[in-house]
């Protein structure tokens, strides 16, 4: 596991904020069930860190984890939820793609192309994604 | 034995018929605030006099799944039975202060945040029980948002049909083909809850739609 730490500083003041990013391989997870996978991008999330994620969750996954947040929502202290994004990816459009797609993934185990940013909703204030560019906004 | 059969036989036709018979279960999903109980008031309205559930500016105003069983659909001489299924709105967070905003006090707003937690974690489950769902999306907001891909990912992976509404087409900032653009897989039709504009090219592709059930 990579651990990565940056420091934000603001214009004319010192550090103000200390931001920790952490990268999670693919294979970290690629031999977890789904209640493991859910339970580590969670306890990356509660420790305030953003997470960048190669690859992404499956569809299932995803929702669970939005159920599983929702649930610890008023049971973790000043914990709001999170914020989610997956960038790139093989693409789901046309019959092709999709064929390429299921091929890529049956090899890797997963769609290593994307990558899924996860961050706490207390930290990351919005996500802001278009085809082009996303655009990660902090909260104060 | 012989009599063993016919009666297995006749068991299946019997289910078969009244498995026919049973209403198409039409969902409503989408993000806080697109209109989706706009919607379902709006066809309930035309179709039975009643509405299903209450509207509001403040986000989450839904916070229970609310149905409305028989609401028959009749166009161009067509008619169909569904039960529809109004679901609370989906998104990764929830904080109190943020009803704040809209003049709600705390307590409530603490509680209203209380409720749409288990309100989201209740739409989630519904996912399962769907026959065919219409994903309501604000078309003046950003469609690019990971909760909008997650919910139809959810469907796709459990072949449920989906026609995606852009909503709010009355607004000045409205933008049906951003939307088109974002989900081109799938269906998009603009139309206003609120006003009642084009309701008439919805119905009629609910009704294709119900031809996807599986």
């Amino acid at each position: 596991m990579v651990k990565k730490k940056k420091v934000v500083r603001k214009k004319g003041k010192k550090a103000v904020k200390e931001l920790s990013i952490q990268f999670l391989p693919y294979s970290e997870i690629r031999l977890l069930d789904s209640d493991e996978r859910i339970k580590k991008i969670l306890n990356v999330v509660l420790g305030n860190q953003i997470l960048f994620l190669q690859g992404r969750l499956k569809p299932l996954e995803e929702s669970r984890l939005i159920g599983d947040t929702m649930a610890m929502i008023g049971h973790v202290k000043d914990f709001k939820g999170i914020e989610l994004a997956v960038i790139g990816g093989n693409g789901t459009s046309g019959f092709f793609n999709k064929m390429k797609k299921g091929f890529v993934n049956a090899l890797s185990g997963g769609d290593l192309g994307a990558v899924t940013i996860i961050g706490p909703a207390s930290v990351v204030k919005d996500i802001k994604r278009n085809p082009k560019k996303i655009e990660l906004l902090l909260n104060k | 034995m012989v009599i063993k059969i016919f009666k297995n036989f006749f068991q299946r036709i019997f289910f078969s018929i009244f498995k026919n018979k049973k209403d198409i279960r039409l969902g409503f999903y989408g993000p806080p605030n697109a209109g989706k109980t706009s919607l379902a008031n709006r066809i309930c309205k035309d179709f039975t006099g009643e509405e299903i559930g209450s509207v509001s500016k403040i986000p989450h105003e839904t916070r229970n799944v609310q149905f409305k069983e028989k609401v028959e659909i009749s166009y161009k001489g067509k008619s169909m039975t569904f039960k529809m299924v109004d679901t609370p709105g989906i998104s990764t967070k929830i904080d109190y202060e943020d009803f704040l905003k809209y003049r709600v006090k705390k307590k409530e707003a603490k509680n209203r945040a209380k409720e749409a937690t288990q309100g989201i974690i209740e739409s989630i489950k519904w996912l399962d029980d769907m026959d065919m769902v219409v994903i309501v999306l604000d078309s003046s907001q950003n469609p690019y948002n990971q909760v909008n891909i997650t919910i139809i990912g959810n469907l796709a992976a459990r072949n449920i049909p989906v026609l995606i509404v852009a909503n709010k087409t009355d607004l000045k900032k409205s933008d049906v083909k951003k939307i088109e653009a974002a989900f081109p897989d799938y269906e998009t039709i603009g139309l206003s809850a609120k006003k009642g504009n084009n309701l008439e090219e919805f119905y009629e592709s609910i009704f294709k739609l119900t031809k996807k059930i599986k």
